[in-house]
């Protein structure tokens, strides 16, 4: 019996080392080039993303040749659901790499789960391409050499947002703060841009999430006298801080809101009755340009809804990176992340996007202001178009970056 | 002025009354969970989603019926929703008691429990498949918007929120006088003691217990109507509610009508004050109440041990 | 008896050539290994003992964050890792056990919820456990300095000699005078305490030999996804293993094991459908609740007994 099993164990290990470098030869591996959607199906993520994230993976595709193909072989795209939960994540990302022989994740939100699985794309040598997660360590500490950061980042939120209201005269902030390490860091960040910027924190309060009465939170922050209310929380959790707000009488007051993090399918769900007059920052809108209003016009007719930033990042990811395998000529890792990184991205939802070293994909992101209810003209007619913050300024700093892979 | 760690009084004040909110709304739903644990001594796990179901309902009403019947026009507004809608979910907990509950009475606990547990996934399932996560905005009705303002203590309440207060706390009371001072009320309690005997009585003790189930479900639905324009109208409202619910039943006692209230409202108010003094503690407290509860006092505050 | 025998020894050389196989993958079923000894340790408490737990998840999460944090950040080797993690199961299984075993039934499970509670509100506010991001990219490590685990295969023989060995003890413990006495308390407590036996001893015993066990599997967990995070604390795992254990059969010795791959494999099949799985899975839960009341394997234990020609019960 114990002979059987070193036997086993030793043949097992044979196997392993075999499997592994099986997968290394041939120009597309196994002649299919596989791209996993992983994505939030029946969570709380799952209306930013989800089967949004899914079409605009099969339209990038369909955009990218009429036939399917790259370099002559097929291409196909999976889709999976992570329940919000990273051990569900970490475990469908393994078994797509290891048994399905999946060659790049697309989306991946919330960052817990793009942590888990850039962490298993790194031990596979395969590629992940994170559009929904949203927190800096993805390109800094726990940055990976086969991950793209696609859409945005905490950093480039707040700069957006938090830079316009203190330059508009409002110096004092006061945070509402979700109770985790997203809601931390968004609000680390924009306390840095206020104070850099000549404004002032008064004070901040942490909220447990989820959340779903903020009243309490509320009457701090309307106590502390601060020009401004930022609200570093994400979701639903957001949607009912605003929602509450009005109902205080805070909206529309001296006092302003400022959601640090909203989507707009966000904005849709909470009308714009309430959100009007907020500013808020986006990677992606809809209507910012003809190729935009375009592809979005195409998303809409398929999905009923227009496409929220990440949505439209998942489109941008996977039509890039069939690109750079048609150029490296090859779906390996390594050639494929160098082609990414060399070329310019340029498509109906990034236009001069480049990858840096760190993985991040620095383009200009737009500062918007939520339409009053008698400007908006048709149904997702939400923004207006404050400014184009160029992605230098919004994104952090490659020297900043603790990036392993930034050389120094 | 006197100021508390950093709290002024006027703060203190609008503090506590925003706990009194929250405090009214766990009240109502565990008036409703301790009417059906007495009575048919199942834990309503759905009760969270019969709550979804109420906040729903009434944005159906004001928003899709229209469309469904094809025309624009047909709306249910706030007012006759608060009365349509419970009565309508009500029914639908009938149903549910009279085709799967009933088959589980003569059983533990713990089926009673995992059926409904089932049973709210498949609710919360279908209008997160339907309706998405994020759910839809609700408004306040024209009559309720604005808000008071107490200039004495520097403060804005919204009036709705004074309605809701002054609503769920009316039927709260009425449920406990209806309870515990009507004859009705009586085969009600009596039923929970021995329904054998009262059976034997002549009353309609199954009927009975339909109409009970109905009734907490229906204070269900009625409070999620109130809470539409308070709370984002998502399948999730209920689920993040109902485990602080059972909290509360546990630490008023198990099928205590005075304990379900008060404790309701107790709990509204302590949360409140952990949100000033340290609000990311503010979701544990009720479970640091109700450990010490229990191992102090076995069958809740306002419970007897059985 | 022999022929039981038989079968126990074919299923654990069958559980050794499951990597061998293309068909499942291999480390969905160390994921079905873990949370069937989960699933196992609980239904030591509420199969044998008669005591509904709703706070499992405390020592499965707590044990999985010890474990990846002294691995991870201390780089201690993966076998102390895990023997950290379980006496620290162990203990909280002693504190949570002593205050609870004073009460009974719901009011148990309340206040195993409760405590639950107040260890994820820790969780989530001291600094070492990484907050909702966990602590991600554990080192598996090497076996005794010796196996490197790595490899996925590697892996998954020491996950199952784990689950071989908590099974066992588990076996062992019920069929054992101990395992007797449990039988008897969750029966007639009264009766128990009058034939001069200790209950609450026993059930303290019971408990915390329970609790261990879910450590252990909470360790080996993390060590398997090489991350610790909230969702294994929540009280959404307290609800899971308490239906893994009802869908298997509770008090059965397979039941559980049958629930977790049950559950699992819902999870991790119907991941595609989206949506559909939330309602999928909880028209499931009540089917087996309204006709499948023992269980799948209570059921099935009945089924063969009924066709063997002996009465049922």
């Amino acid at each position: 019996m114990k002979k059987k099993l070193l036997s086993v164990i030793i043949a097992s290990t044979f196997a392993a080392v075999a499997h592994s470098a099986a997968a290394q030869a041939g120009k597309i591996s196994d002649d299919v080039v596989r791209v996993g959607v992983l994505t939030d199906l029946s969570s709380i993520y799952s209306d930013l993303s989800g089967p949004g994230s899914v079409l605009a993976a099969k339209m990038a595709l369909e955009d990218f040749s009429k036939d399917g193909k790259v370099l002559g072989k097929k291409v196909e795209i999976l889709s999976a659901d992570t329940q919000n939960k990273p051990d569900i994540a970490a475990n469908r990302a393994r078994e797509w790499y290891d048994k399905d022989r999946v060659d790049a994740i697309v989306d991946l939100p919330a960052t817990n789960v793009a942590l888990a699985v850039m962490e298993v794309a790194e031990q596979k040598n395969r590629i992940t391409l994170v559009s929904t997660a949203a927190s800096l360590p993805i390109t800094n500490d726990k940055c990976t050499a086969t991950n793209v950061h696609w859409m945005y980042d905490t950093h480039a939120l707040s700069v957006g947002t938090a830079k316009a209201v203190v330059d508009s005269g409002k110096k004092s902030w006061f945070f509402i703060t979700a109770d985790y390490a997203f809601g931390h860091a968004l609000e680390r960040d924009a306390s840095k841009v206020v104070t850099d910027n000549g404004g002032t924190v008064l004070g901040s309060v942490r909220h447990p999430f989820p959340g779903s009465d903020f009243s309490s939170f509320l009457l701090k922050a309307q106590a502390s006298k601060a020009d401004v209310i930022a609200l570093s929380n994400a979701g639903n959790d957001t949607i009912n801080s605003v929602k509450q707000a009005a109902e205080f009488g805070i909206m529309g007051s001296k006092q302003t809101v400022v959601p640090l993090l909203m989507f707009i399918s966000d904005i849709h769900s909470l009308g714009l009755k309430t959100a009007q007059g907020m500013f808020l920052t986006e990677g992606f809108y809809w209507d910012q340009n003809e190729r935009s209003r375009a592809w979005s016009k195409r998303f809409f007719l398929r999905h009923k809804k227009m496409p929220t930033m990440v949505q439209a990042g998942v489109y941008s990811a996977v039509l890039n990176y069939l690109r750079a395998i048609k150029a490296a000529g090859t779906d390996e890792p390594a050639a494929v992340m160098a082609q990414l990184k060399s070329m310019t991205i340029d498509d109906a939802v990034i236009q001069k996007g480049k990858i840096r070293a760190d993985g991040r994909l620095v383009h200009d992101m737009l500062l918007l202001e939520v339409k009053k209810p008698a400007e908006s003209k048709a149904p997702w007619d939400y923004y207006k178009i404050k400014a184009m913050i160029p992605g230098d300024q919004a994104f952090q700093p490659l020297s900043k970056s603790t990036c392993k892979l930034v050389k120094k | 002025m006197f100021e508390l760690l950093g709290i002024t009084p006027q703060g203190l004040v609008a503090q506590l009354l925003v706990g009194l909110i929250n405090g009214s709304f766990y009240a109502m739903l565990s008036l409703g969970l301790a009417i059906i644990f007495g009575l048919l001594n199942i834990i309503n796990f759905t009760h969270g989603a019969q709550y979804t179901m109420g906040a729903f309902a009434a944005w159906i009403g004001a928003t899709q019926l229209g469309l469904w019947l094809g025309n624009p026009d047909i709306t249910l507004g706030y007012w006759p929703a608060l009365v349509v809608v419970p009565l309508l979910v009500g029914l639908f907990g009938i149903v549910i008691e009279r085709t799967m509950l009933r088959r589980l009475y003569h059983l533990d606990h713990l089926y009673g429990l995992l059926l409904t547990f089932g049973l709210a996934l498949v609710i919360e399932g279908m209008f997160r498949h339907w309706y998405g996560i994020s759910g839809a905005g609700y408004d306040v009705p024209e009559s309720l918007t604005g808000a008071f303002r107490l200039e004495g203590i520097g403060l804005a309440l919204p009036k709705y929120r004074i309605w809701v207060v002054v609503a769920s706390l009316s039927v709260c009371f009425a449920s406990w006088y209806f309870i515990e001072r009507t004859k009705l009320g009586a085969y009600l309690r009596a039923g929970t003691e021995n329904p054998a005997l009262l059976q034997a009585f002549g009353v309609n003790v199954p009927l009975l217990i339909t109409a009970a189930y109905g009734y907490g479900v229906a204070l269900a639905a009625f409070a999620g109507v109130l809470a539409a324009p308070i709370f984002q109208v998502s399948p999730l409202m209920g689920s993040n509610l109902i485990i602080v619910v059972f909290a509360v039943v546990v630490i008023g006692g198990m099928g205590s009508i005075m304990g379900a209230i008060v404790t309701g409202v107790g709990l509204g108010l302590i949360e409140g004050l952990t949100k000033v003094f340290y609000a990311p503690a503010s979701d544990v407290v009720v479970f640091v109440i109700m450990a010490i509860v229990l191992v102090l006092r076995p069958a809740g505050l306002f419970g007897r041990e059985r | 008896m022999d022929r039981r025998r038989i079968a126990v020894l074919a299923a654990l050389f069958a559980g050794l050539l499951l990597p061998f196989q293309d068909v499942i993958y291999v480390v969905f079923i160390m994921k079905v290994l873990t949370f069937a000894l989960f699933a196992s340790a609980f239904n030591l408490l509420l199969g044998f003992t008669g005591l509904l737990s709703f706070g499992h998840a405390a020592f499965f999460g707590a044990a999985a964050y010890v474990t990846a944090y002294l691995c991870k950040e201390l780089g201690w080797p993966t076998e102390l890792g895990i023997l950290a993690g379980v006496l620290t199961a162990m203990a909280l299984g002693y504190v949570v056990g002593s205050l609870a075993i004073r009460r009974l039934g719901i009011y148990f499970a309340m206040i195993t919820l409760a405590l639950a509670q107040m260890v994820y509100f820790l969780e989530v506010q001291i600094p070492y456990t990484g907050g909702e991001d966990g602590i991600q990219g554990v080192p598996r490590g090497t076996l005794l300095g010796v196996i490197d685990l790595s490899s996925d295969t590697a892996m998954y023989y020491f996950v199952y000699a784990i689950f071989v060995a908590g099974f066992a003890l588990i076996h062992r413990a019920v069929h054992s005078p101990f395992g007797q006495v449990l039988k008897a308390i969750r029966e007639n407590e009264p009766r128990a305490l009058s034939l001069g036996y200790d209950v609450a001893r026993f059930k303290l015993l019971a408990f915390v030999l329970s609790a261990t066990l879910a450590g252990l599997a909470g360790s080996t967990k993390s060590l398997v996804f090489q991350l610790a995070t909230l969702t294994d604390a929540h009280w959404h795992t307290s609800g899971e293993v308490v239906l893994m254990t009802l869908l298997g059969g509770m008090g059965t010795i397979f039941g559980p094991v049958v629930g977790a791959a049950t559950v699992v494999g819902l999870q991790n099949y119907l991941s595609g459908i989206g949506s559909w799985s939330t309602i999928a899975t909880g028209a499931i839960f009540v089917v087996c609740v309204l006709a499948f009341r023992r269980g799948i394997v209570g059921e099935l234990a009945a089924a063969a007994r009924r066709l063997t020609g002996k009465r049922a019960r």
